[in-house]
């Protein structure tokens, strides 16, 4: 095995997110498709439906013939008329499996609970790249709409030819086709019967409009809630098999360490199974305890690198960058105008630095993963936001074929984007085939904090130039590592230089919710104040002067309106505000602080976000993930950031890292300009 | 090694472990009672919590020679039959949960709150439950939540009726 386990898989931002979608190799022909699934109907998904429906002449009920490669979900209605979906896109609190289900069910006009919703099996439901706080999940809803209203047209179209009479005069109610005319109507499961149906859905599959909405666009309570509030949910970290064995892994006393030796005999006397492979030590025992006691009792030699602390990290981002005018080579730069001349002849010009600290992501589940071989078949249920991703990994490690391995994804303790990776699955793999028998492996808090991988760290260099009106004609912008995510102004400015400089980051780093543009809008926003301080501006008018953006200033003037900003502060009170267009949606958000005379510790009191994103499916469900973000915001802006030293994280505890908490807890208000609104093309869903 | 006996959700087990082992272990990996969840393994989060003799403890710090003969009550003891505990009922009413890794640890320390005091303020709540991390920022609605189990436990406790 490669010693990929730590430092070697090397993620970063979301524009590091896999590109390419792999192909994806679906053999079956719909006969298996059937002997799988009973008969019944089998609408799928397609990735580019357009092109698909043009090779097949777009015909429906298509018989007889394989189906199409680009899958990405598909929806079976059996003859018991029971709905099943299957999607690769999986659950971390994001609580996709209930405003999925309700898309279905707001279609198909069948109650939420009749649907079984199969997600992240990648033997069951089709590739997927991942579930990230992208544009990935919201193309889901939309898709799976579609894949309900064709099965609903099938069924139609069923009890047409059943009744001989014309579908156009026939509607779909309570799970049951309904002549009004004749007052007959007939149950979905009595016209399944024996069908074999597939199709795959079309580009402009019409749609139930967002405005008729009565399932969808309702707040619906988790589907399977009962299930965590007694217990009985079992998290990837729950999972259990006959005869399990428990794995630790022996950890490099600093990252890039190499193995120089490693005496591991008393281990194995203590009867735990050892692997000793490259850089990779690590036993499986009968319990967790016997577990640890084998690994306290091996001894080994590392050599390890003097590395950078951070307090050198924010000069060494600096210099480490490639410079020049596009120097990562990718398009993450935007000029326009000339920043040079604009800068000369502006009335005030400004030069500010910001620096971002790494962030641990703390899912509340660290990472778990239970593996199994059955000969040379790897099965690893994992809690992982890209298990066909995790798959690959796996399939690399092992240098087995990709049927061979099949990871499930049961619904997992959260992931904020800290869980794109499979360092517990292939732990537990390698634990499994040494000891012949399943291996769990859940890692410590502290192996979460050391070994998983964090939110970029970075620094951003600001340069602009105003005039005396308020009017912004230069503005320079240099982000160095913390990511692209939303590096563009949205103010209107003539003269522009914006750069990404992507440097070698000295520690593990991938994405972080769906905030990675953070860094970006913290910088530019905080500019934005420290100029309207220099100009004597109200930094309201003085960002609306600058945008032209109808919808953001919107959001701006709504979140005003309910913040009441231009109230009179009182001693150590502040006010600050900050907007921009987030994955949601256009957002902005008012904040108001309090700084402690004494300690000078600042707390935030009351936060008021607007935001508008189209027709929602869920607005409570968005409402609670807004919340939530700006919860976990509060933890990065005051106070959360790791701190390293010689390759070894230093508060890498939850009680040296602090999180936010009840008590932390600001007002919180949320406005929607626009609940149930305009087109249902532009629906999110998180 | 020694044998503990253990009296978990009013049923006994006895358990062959060191009486040093946390409870919290002994809980999910001898006993397959995997609703107490492990969140940081040092007292500081609260994922782990149980009712130990009605009083809210972290299982992942306690000794579980230490709680031998005491009445242990985790998040599979709650509900009676189909019936939820108020609390339970209240965090599914009010949706104050996301991922729900927190969730059971939350409703075992909201339920050892409401029995020591039924109608708590909002700073009471927030008082009480800040040992108990959500890394989700679901606060408002725990709070919210257990406010709800407040009220509606109200008419049983004027009653007299205890659950
Ligand atoms: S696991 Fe016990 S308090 Fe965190
Ligand atoms: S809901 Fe995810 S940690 Fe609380």
């Amino acid at each position: 095995m490669r010693a990929k386990t730590n430092a070697g898989i090397f993620l970063e931002p979301e524009r590091y997110e896999l590109r390419a979608a792999a192909p994806y190799r679906f053999d079956l022909d719909r006969r298996d498709f059937f002997k799988f699934l009973g008969a019944g109907v089998v609408v799928v998904s397609v990735l580019k439906p357009a092109i698909v429906a043009q090779e097949s002449g777009g015909g429906r009920q298509r018989r007889g013939e394989s189906l199409p490669q680009q899958i990405d979900a598909w929806l079976h209605i059996g003859e018991n008329g029971k709905v099943t979906v299957y999607t690769g896109k999986v659950e971390v609190g994001q609580n996709i499996r209930t405003s999925l289900s309700q898309a279905v069910a707001e279609e198909l006009h069948i109650p939420i609970n009749r649907i079984e919703m199969v997600m992240g099996d990648t033997q069951l439901t089709p590739f997927d790249m991942g579930t990230f706080g992208s544009r990935t999940t919201p193309t889901m809803n939309p898709q799976l709409r579609k894949a309900a209203a064709a099965t609903r047209e099938i069924l139609i179209g069923l009890a047409a030819s059943q009744w001989k009479t014309d579908q156009q005069q026939l509607v779909a109610s309570d799970g049951r086709i309904v002549d009004p005319k004749s007052n007959r109507s007939i149950e979905y499961a009595a016209l399944l019967k024996g069908q074999q149906i597939t199709q795959s859905i079309s580009a402009d599959q019409p749609l139930i409009p967002a405005t008729e909405w009565k399932v969808a666009g309702q707040p619906a309570l988790k589907v399977d809630g009962r299930d965590f509030v007694t217990g009985k949910h079992r998290y990837p970290s729950d999972q259990k098999l006959q005869n399990m064995l428990y794995g630790k892994v022996l950890r490099q006393p600093s990252f890039n360490a190499t193995l120089v030796s490693a005496d591991t005999k008393t281990a194995e006397q203590m009867g735990a199974t050892v692997v000793l492979d490259g850089n990779f030590v690590g036993v499986a025992a009968p319990s967790t305890q016997a577990a640890e006691a084998a690994i306290a009792a091996i001894h080994a030699e590392w050599k390890s690198e003097p590395q950078i602390s951070n307090k050198e990290l924010f000069d060494f981002l600096r210099k480490d960058a490639p410079q020049g005018k596009d120097p990562s080579g990718d398009g993450d730069h935007y000029e326009t105008g000339s920043v040079d001349q604009a800068m000369s002849s502006a009335d005030h010009r400004l030069q500010q630095s910001y620096t971002v600290s790494y962030i641990a992501h703390v899912p509340l589940e660290p990472r778990a993963a239970l593996a199994n071989w059955d000969g040379d078949q790897l099965t690893v249920w994992t809690g992982t936001q890209r298990p066909f991703g995790v798959r690959g990994q796996l399939v690399e490690a092992f240098h087995i074929p990709e049927e061979k391995v099949r990871v499930l994804m049961p619904d997992t303790g959260s992931g904020y984007g800290g869980k794109h990776t499979g360092e517990t699955a292939i732990e537990a793999a390698r634990l499994a085939r040494a000891a012949k028998r399943p291996v769990k492996v859940v890692w410590t808090r502290e192996e979460e904090f050391s070994w998983a991988y964090f939110r970029p760290a970075g620094v951003i260099d600001v340069m602009s130039g105003v005039r005396s009106d308020g009017t912004i004609t230069a503005w320079e912008f240099h982000n160095y590592n913390s990511g692209s995510a939303g590096i563009r102004t949205y103010y209107d400015v003539p003269n522009q230089h914006i750069v990404f400089h992507e440097v070698h980051s000295p520690l593990r780093q991938g994405s972080y919710r769906a905030l990675a543009a953070t860094a970006n809008h913290f910088a530019r926003e905080s500019h934005m104040d420290e100029l309207a301080h220099v100009l004597k501006m109200d930094s309201l008018e003085f960002r609306l002067k600058n945008l032209k953006n109808e919808r953001l200033r919107a959001v701006f003037e709504a979140a005003a309106k309910q913040f009441g900003w231009g109230k009179s502060k009182s001693p150590g009170q502040g006010f600050g505000m900050g907007g921009g267009y987030e994955k949601l949606g256009n957002i902005a958000t008012f904040a108001e602080v309090n700084v402690d005379s004494k300690s000078g510790d600042v707390r935030v009191m009351r936060v008021v976000s607007a935001f508008e994103c189209g027709a929602i499916v869920n607005p409570d469900n968005l409402r609670n993930q807004i919340e939530g973000s700006n919860v976990q915001g509060l933890g990065g802006a005051l106070f959360e950031a790791i701190e390293f030293e010689n390759g070894k994280i230093l508060n890498g505890r939850l009680s040296q890292y602090r999180v936010p908490r009840f008590s932390d807890l600001p007002a919180l208000e949320t406005v929607m300009p626009d609940d149930r609104p305009c087109a249902g093309d532009r629906e999110r869903d998180l | 090694m020694s044998t503990i006996h253990l009296a978990i959700n009013d049923k006994s087990y006895s358990v062959d472990t060191d009486p040093k082992t946390s409870l919290l272990t002994v809980l999910r990996e001898h006993l397959d009672l995997t609703g107490s969840k492990y969140g940081c393994g040092e007292g500081q989060c609260g994922a782990c919590t149980v009712l130990i003799d009605g009083k809210a403890q972290r299982s992942c710090i306690t000794r579980v020679g230490s709680v031998a003969g005491k009445q242990i009550t985790t998040i599979e003891g709650l509900a009676k039959g189909d019936r939820l505990h108020p609390v339970q009922q209240a965090f599914l009413d009010e949706d104050a949960m996301q991922c729900a890794y927190c969730t059971s640890g939350m409703i075992m320390s909201a339920v050892a709150l409401l029995q020591k005091n039924p109608g708590p303020d909002e700073k009471e709540i927030i008082d009480f439950m800040d040992g108990n991390v959500c890394r989700c920022g679901t606060y408002p609605r725990i709070v919210r939540a257990i406010q709800r189990a407040a009220k509606a436990q109200a008419p049983a406790v004027a009653k007299g009726v205890s659950r």
